[in-house]
């Protein structure tokens, strides 16, 4: 009985995804005939090499991936070193404010996305950086929720060891980068998964900062707007497909390799949604 | 400072000698601590100036814009024409003024409402109930299990959304399943029936006299239509991605129970719904309840997948407020209108947020609040 039910909602979670990989290599005609068949008949290349930049109606799929890959990796680099470094000062750092700062902090954290769509496109353009990597970068680089998992961390290593170093005559950074960071490891790299999920599936943000033309386009938005925007003609589902299933990969290895650590997030950080 | 011992190990520096332990120094100037305060500025400030630049000044920004008529092309704070101080308008064409606007935000809200309805229960249950199963004690294979439901949480919801959009098409995999035990075949994102609507029709009721009165312009009867069968994929669609992580919540709160428990209920011969219901929902009350709050928070800003899956069609049947607000804005370019709907939104999940604290403060006072939840933002 415990098994029946947990197989019914296995394929029920797992199907979607191996339709999604059969088709995208069956052709238009074969994808509508057979749905549900996860044998592509004939097995048809045409919607990879269309990603891969070849044939007939090609898509700047490579464009769009060396975007997504350049800004996620900054993002995840930008927002796991400057969230320690203020989740550090914040847990262990006596300076006057630092109650303030630490309230604020979760006053903006409570913010929905959805109310900050506009407000990101006003501060954007009052910059002057509207559609440039730069609008797509900064703005992602600090997260709150990030810098509250690395306070929540350092709160709970001991105190002791920092201060040997301190009374060592080791500097404040130093302390915190060769002394403490290390110690912080699986938060590190619960931070680091999150990040580079998070920026890597972010989609929203990249609409109301950059104009939507492909050369800013990341694989998400590159994908919305082939499915449901300007670049979209006809079913093309293999293509479609194809590109979703692009766009999933990275983040299905980085996550078969290190769930641990992706379990550890949804229960730590489970403000993103 | 009982972890010393595991945190040495971790470390490992030369700087640890066992007389290195000098009271916490609070000896002003001079101390071990010097420094810190100007440190802490240094530290924390990229933090701030990014929070700050990118969320509370520009909300402050938007607050404004959404008192004027911005319409994108000038300066939004210089005033005259294109972006004329306009007063609370922009709210009141929401809800008091007859008119597109207002009807258009109706619906949007209508709908949301009712997708939260189904959302919300549904993902808790299937939640709960995937957790309890793969928790079993008995079960093999426990981390295949929580892998196949939880993956969907971790793509993308623009990926999800492709993939849904062609498994209910026309000629898509649920059709053909559909077909192939002979049930009908709707056409998914096209159909703008409203499911109440839908049973009422099958008793043989449409569009009677006591759903005829108006409610903030819009008539009783479509007020409770329902979910559209567009809206309902979407219901679909959502549901089957955040299940999974959900079930992780829950699952943690689950190994938290002490197993003195489950034995105290078996030798009391309590069947297992018995169990479920007197011991192990109570006791994962908190968790409970942040997953319902987590719920509505996320429902209500339900976005992507409606950029991808309708945009509003059929017959407005898919529009959310937060689409609603970016079509407004980014489509029609009137920006203080979509502003003051963002801000509407967000007045919502506060209140909701708020009502659910409340909710559980009120009965549970001894039970420290949501406490498997300390990371998450209140």
């Amino acid at each position: 009985m415990l098994y029946v039910a947990l197989a019914l909602f296995s394929i029920l979670f797992i199907y979607p995804f191996l339709i999604q990989i059969a088709t995208s290599f069956k052709t238009d005609p074969d994808a509508a005939a057979h749905p549900l068949s996860l044998v592509p008949n004939p097995f048809d290349l045409h919607a990879w090499k269309q990603i891969f930049g070849q044939g007939a109606g090609s898509v700047p799929f490579m464009r769009w991936l060396s975007n997504s890959v350049v800004i996620a990796t900054v993002v995840t680099v930008g927002r796991v070193f400057l969230d320690s470094l203020a989740g550090y000062a914040l847990s262990r750092l006596r300076f006057r404010g630092r109650g303030f700062v630490f309230a604020a902090l979760l006053a903006v954290m409570s913010v929905p996305s959805v109310a900050l769509l506009i407000p990101k496109f006003l501060m954007v353009n009052y910059l002057g950086i509207y559609d440039t990597y730069a609008a797509m970068i900064l703005p992602l680089i600090v997260d709150g929720a990030g810098v509250f998992i690395m306070k929540q961390f350092f709160d709970s290593v001991p105190v002791s060891i920092e201060e040997a170093a301190r009374m060592d005559g080791a500097s404040i950074f130093r302390t915190f980068w060769s002394v403490v960071l290390p110690m912080a490891r699986p938060a590190l790299i619960t931070l680091t998964i999150l990040s580079f999920q998070g920026s890597w599936n972010e989609f929203s943000h990249f609409l109301v900062v950059t104009r939507g033309t492909p050369e800013h386009m990341t694989l998400v938005t590159g994908l919305a707007s082939l499915v449901s925007g300007q670049l979209g003609t006809g079913t093309q589902y293999p293509l479609k497909l194809g590109a979703a299933l692009l766009t999933t990969i990275p983040v299905a290895v980085i996550f078969f390799a290190l769930q641990r650590h992706f379990i550890r997030g949804a229960n730590e950080g489970g403000v993103k949604g | 400072m009982t972890q010393l011992g595991t945190a040495n190990q971790a470390v490992g520096t030369e700087a640890m000698t066992p007389t290195a332990q000098p009271p916490r120094g609070r000896r002003g100037g001079g101390g071990i601590r010097s420094g810190e305060g100007i440190a802490g500025w240094v530290f924390v400030s990229p933090m701030i100036v990014i929070l700050g630049l990118f969320m509370v000044i520009p909300i402050v920004m938007a607050l404004w814009v959404s008192l004027t008529n911005w319409n994108g092309s000038v300066n939004p704070f210089s005033g005259g024409p294109g972006a004329e101080f306009v007063g609370v308008r922009n709210y009141s064409d929401l809800f008091a003024r007859d008119g597109l606007t207002r009807s258009n935000f109706m619906q949007s809200i209508g709908n949301t409402f009712w997708y939260v309805l189904f959302v919300v229960p549904l993902q808790t249950l299937l939640a709960l109930g995937l957790a309890l199963l793969v928790n079993n004690r008995m079960l093999k294979a426990k981390g295949f299990f929580r892998t196949a439901f939880y993956f969907p949480s971790v793509t993308s919801s623009i990926a999800i959304s492709t993939v849904f959009l062609f498994l209910f098409s026309a000629t898509g995999a649920v059709n053909a399943l559909l077909g192939a035990i002979g049930a009908g075949q709707p056409n998914w994102f096209t159909d703008d029936r409203g499911l109440v609507h839908l049973l009422f029709n099958a008793v043989g009721v449409d569009n009677p006299g006591w759903a005829q009165g108006e409610v903030l312009g819009r008539s009783l009867w479509d007020w409770v239509s329902g979910p559209s069968v567009a809206l309902s994929v979407i219901i679909i669609l959502v549901v089957w991605t955040t299940s999974g992580t959900f079930m992780l919540m829950f699952i943690a709160a689950l190994q938290d129970l002490p197993v003195e428990i489950d034995e105290a209920a078996a030798l009391d011969g309590t069947s297992g719904w018995q169990k479920l219901r007197h011991v192990t929902i109570p006791m994962i009350r908190p968790t409970l309840f942040l997953v319902i709050t987590l719920g509505l928070i996320g429902t209500w800003q339900v976005f992507d997948q409606i950029y991808v899956m309708g945009k509003g069609n059929p017959n407005g049947t898919t529009l959310t407020p937060a689409y609603l607000s970016y079509q407004q804005s980014f489509g029609n370019f009137k920006y203080g209108s979509g502003a003051a709907m963002a801000f509407v939104v967000f007045a919502i999940i506060v209140v909701l947020t708020r009502i659910q604290r409340w909710v559980l403060t009120d009965k549970d006072e001894r039970r420290p609040l949501l406490r498997r939840s300390k990371a998450v933002a209140r």
